[in-house]
C-alpha cells in the first residue's frame, strides 16, 4: 500500500510540475508595438544579420538584398516568401503576431549549401525554449528522485 | 529453407549429435519470439525475400552512384543527395535504428559483392571460400576505427551531405574497401572494424527493442558443432551475446541451428544498457562521444543560422575550414572526452565506486547511447524532414536533367512542420535525458551500491548536453 502511494505521489508531483512548467504564464514584455526595418544582405549560404529580433506586435519590414546570385527569404510560421534578383532589393513588411522563434531560409537554389542557408527571427521571448530547459531540469530531478525510492 | 542438415559437409556431425536433448528452454522476461510466429517464421527461413530486398538494395546503390557521378551538381536537384542524406539517413534515424537495432545491415548493399565472392555465393554460405579469409589484427579491435571514420565524415560533412559526385564516389570507395577486404580478412572485416554507419548502428541497437538469443544455454553448449558460428557471415557466437551491438540480424544462425534454439525477440528498449563493461569497450566510449559531439556541430552547421559557419565547413582547404576542423576536432577529441572522464572520475570519487576508471567509462558510457540516440533523432526532424518533399522531385528527375517522370508536379509545398517539430524535438530531448539518467541510476545498482551516491556528475554532463541540444535546435 505504502509502495502504491509513493509511487502515486510520484507521478502526481511530476504531472504538476510538468504542468506548471508548461503553462505558467511568464512576465510579458513592457514595450509597446513598434516598426522595425531590418536590411539583410543575402550572399552564399549566408544571411547578414543572421538573428532579426523584434517584439511582438512590431511592424516588421525587410530589405533582402542580394549580393551575388538570385536569393529567397520564406520565414517559417508566417507564410511569407520574397525573391531578390542579383543587385537588387526585394521589400518585406509584416506584423510580428506569433511569440517565438522562427527560422528563415533561402527560397531560390542557389549552391550546394542553398538547403541549409537559415536565419532566425526571434518574435519576443523564446518561451519554447526556457519551458524546454525547465522541463529537462525537472525530467533530470524526477529521475534521480526516482532513483531514491 | 535452410537447416544445419542442407549443409553437406556437416551433414555427418549432425547426425551423431541428434541425440543431444535441451536441458531448460529458457523464456526471458518481457519477450516476444518473432521467430515463432506461423506467418513470420517463413519470411525469416527462406533465403529469397531477403535476398530479393538485397538485390533492390543494391540496385538502388548501383543507381545513386550513377546518379551522383552523371548528374548534375547541384544537391537538392539530385537523387544520390536526397535519397542517401534525406530518405535514408532519415529512415535509418527514424525507424531502423530505435526501432530495429542493425536491421538496416542486414540488407545493407555495401558489403554484398564481397560477401557474395567472398562465399562463392548468392544464397548463403557454401565451401570454399575465396580470399585469403586472414583474422582482423588484435591490434586494431573495437570501435576505434568507425569512431575516425565518423570524424573524418563529420570533417568533410558539408561537402559530402550537398555534392553529389563526392557522394558517389565515397560510395564507390567504401565498396571497394569493403569488396577488398572481404577477400582479405575473415567474415564481415568493413562492417565490423570500419563502416562509421555499422559503429553507431551498432552502439544504439544496444537500446533497440530487437535481438537474437540463444534459447537453451545448456544445449547450445554441449552442441558441438557450433553450426550457428559456422554459418555467421560476421563470425559470432549466439551464446557468447552479452548485448545486440555486434549482430547485423541476417538470420543464418536461426536457419542454421538443427535444434531451433535461436529466438529473434522483440523486448523492452534499453534492455542491454547498464552492464559492467570491461575496459575493452573503451573504443564504443569514444565513438558514443564522438556521436554526442558531431550531433551538437552538425546542428550548428546544417540547422543553425550562422552562415560564415557553413562557409567554413564546405570550403575544404580554405583557411576557414581549417579552422572549422581544428574546432571540430577539439570538440570530440579533447572537450567532449575531458568533460565525460571528468564527470566519471569526480563521480567515482564520491561513490568510492572501486572500478578502475577506465572500466567505469566504459560502463557509465552506456548512459551516452540514449542521449545520443535521441539527440540524433532530434536533429533529423529539422535536418531532414522539411525536405522530404525533395523526394519527388528527384523520383521525378533523378540526375536534374530536366525530365519529368512523374510528369509535371509542383514541388514548391513545402512540410509546415515549424512549430510541432520543435515540440517533437523537446520531448526527444527530454525523453533521452530521463533515459540517460535512470541507465545512470541502474549502473549504480548493479554495482551494488546504495542507488543515492549514484553519479551526479555524469547525471549534470547529461543535462548540460541537453540543454545545449534544445538551444540549438529550438533556440
Amino acid at each position: 500500500m505504502n509502495k502504491l502511494t509513493s509511487k502515486s505521489w510520484y507521478w502526481i508531483l511530476l504531472i504538476i510540475a510538468g504542468l506548471a512548467v508548461l503553462w505558467v504564464p511568464l512576465p510579458a514584455s513592457a514595450s509597446l508595438p513598434a516598426e522595425r526595418h531590418f536590411q539583410v544582405d543575402a550572399k552564399r549560404f549566408e544571411y547578414s544579420p543572421e538573428v532579426l529580433k523584434v517584439n511582438l506586435g512590431d511592424q516588421v519590414s525587410i530589405d533582402l538584398v542580394a549580393t551575388d546570385v538570385v536569393h529567397g527569404l520564406a520565414v517559417d510560421g508566417y507564410n511569407l516568401e520574397v525573391k531578390a534578383e542579383p543587385g537588387q532589393t526585394a521589400h518585406l513588411t509584416f506584423i510580428a503576431d506569433q511569440q517565438g522563434t522562427f527560422r528563415f531560409h533561402c527560397t531560390v537554389t542557389c549552391g550546394n549549401m542553398h538547403p541549409f542557408m537559415t536565419g532566425k527571427l526571434e518574435v519576443g521571448q523564446n518561451t519554447l525554449l526556457w519551458r524546454s530547459m525547465a522541463l529537462a531540469g525537472l525530467a533530470a530531478i524526477m529521475a534521480i528522485w526516482k532513483a531514491q525510492k | 529453407m535452410t537447416r544445419l542438415q542442407d549443409i553437406s559437409y556437416l551433414e555427418k556431425v549432425v547426425v551423431e549429435q541428434s541425440s543431444l536433448r535441451g536441458g531448460r528452454r529458457e523464456t526471458l522476461p518481457r519477450r516476444v519470439d518473432l521467430y515463432r510466429l506461423p506467418w513470420l517464421r517463413p519470411l525469416i527461413e527462406n533465403r529469397w525475400p531477403q535476398l530479393v530486398l538485397r538485390i533492390l538494395t543494391l540496385g538502388g546503390l548501383v543507381f545513386t552512384i550513377t546518379a551522383g557521378l552523371f548528374g548534375t551538381r547541384v544537391g537538392s536537384h539530385n537523387f544520390a543527395i536526397i535519397f542517401v542524406w534525406i530518405a535514408w539517413w532519415t529512415s535509418l534515424k527514424l525507424g531502423f535504428i530505435p526501432f530495429g537495432g542493425r536491421a538496416w545491415c542486414s540488407i545493407c548493399p555495401i558489403p554484398l559483392p564481397g560477401e557474395w565472392l567472398q562465399q562463392a555465393s548468392l544464397l548463403g554460405p557454401k565451401r570454399p571460400r575465396l580470399g585469403l579469409n586472414l583474422q582482423w589484427p588484435k591490434r586494431i579491435h573495437g570501435s576505434w576505427l568507425q569512431a575516425i571514420g565518423f570524424l573524418l565524415i563529420g570533417l568533410f560533412s558539408a561537402v559530402t551531405l550537398t555534392d553529389p559526385h563526392v557522394t558517389g564516389w565515397v560510395l564507390v570507395g567504401l565498396l571497394i574497401v569493403s569488396c577488398g577486404l572481404s577477400l582479405v580478412f575473415k567474415h564481415r572485416a568493413f562492417c565490423t572494424h570500419l563502416c562509421p554507419v555499422g559503429g553507431f548502428s551498432g552502439m544504439y541497437a544496444q537500446a533497440s527493442p530487437v535481438e537474437v538469443r540463444t534459447i537453451d544455454k545448456e544445449l547450445c553448449a554441449q552442441h558441438a558443432v557450433k553450426s550457428c558460428y559456422q554459418v555467421c557471415p560476421w563470425g559470432l557466437y549466439p551464446l557468447a551475446f552479452q548485448d545486440s551491438s555486434a549482430c547485423g540480424l541476417c538470420m543464418e544462425c536461426l536457419r542454421a541451428c538443427p535444434y531451433d534454439n535461436l529466438a529473434l525477440n522483440v523486448r523492452p528498449f534499453g534492455t542491454d544498457l547498464s552492464r559492467q563493461k570491461s575496459p575493452s569497450h573503451l573504443g564504443l566510449a569514444f565513438l558514443a562521444l564522438i556521436m554526442l559531439g558531431s550531433v551538437m556541430a552538425f546542428s550548428a552547421v546544417f540547422t543553425g543560422p550562422w552562415g560564415w559557419l557553413k562557409s567554413a565547413s564546405f570550403e575544404v582547404g580554405s583557411l576557414k575550414w581549417v579552422g572549422y576542423a581544428l574546432g571540430y576536432l577539439l570538440l570530440n577529441l579533447i572537450f567532449m572526452p575531458g568533460i565525460f572522464v571528468l564527470s566519471v572520475w569526480v563521480g567515482n570519487k564520491f561513490t568510492h565506486d572501486g572500478n578502475k576508471l577506465k572500466q567505469s567509462l566504459a560502463t557509465h558510457a552506456q548512459a551516452l547511447f540514449p542521449l545520443g540516440l535521441m539527440a540524433w533523432i532530434a536533429f533529423t526532424v529539422s535536418f531532414a524532414l522539411p525536405k522530404l518533399n525533395l523526394i519527388v522531385g528527384v523520383l521525378n528527375d533523378p540526375f536534374g536533367w530536366g525530365w519529368h517522370w512523374l510528369g509535371r508536379i509542383d514541388l514548391s509545398q513545402k512540410t509546415a512542420l515549424t512549430g510541432v517539430s520543435s515540440l517533437l524535438q523537446v520531448v526527444l530531448l527530454v525523453t533521452g535525458l530521463y533515459w540517460s539518467v535512470r541507465v545512470v541510476q541502474t549502473i549504480s545498482t548493479r554495482n551494488g551500491k546504495p542507488v543515492s551516491v549514484m553519479n551526479l556528475p555524469l547525471v549534470a554532463f547529461s543535462l548540460l548536453f541537453t540543454l545545449v541540444m534544445m538551444w540549438l535546435l529550438v533556440g
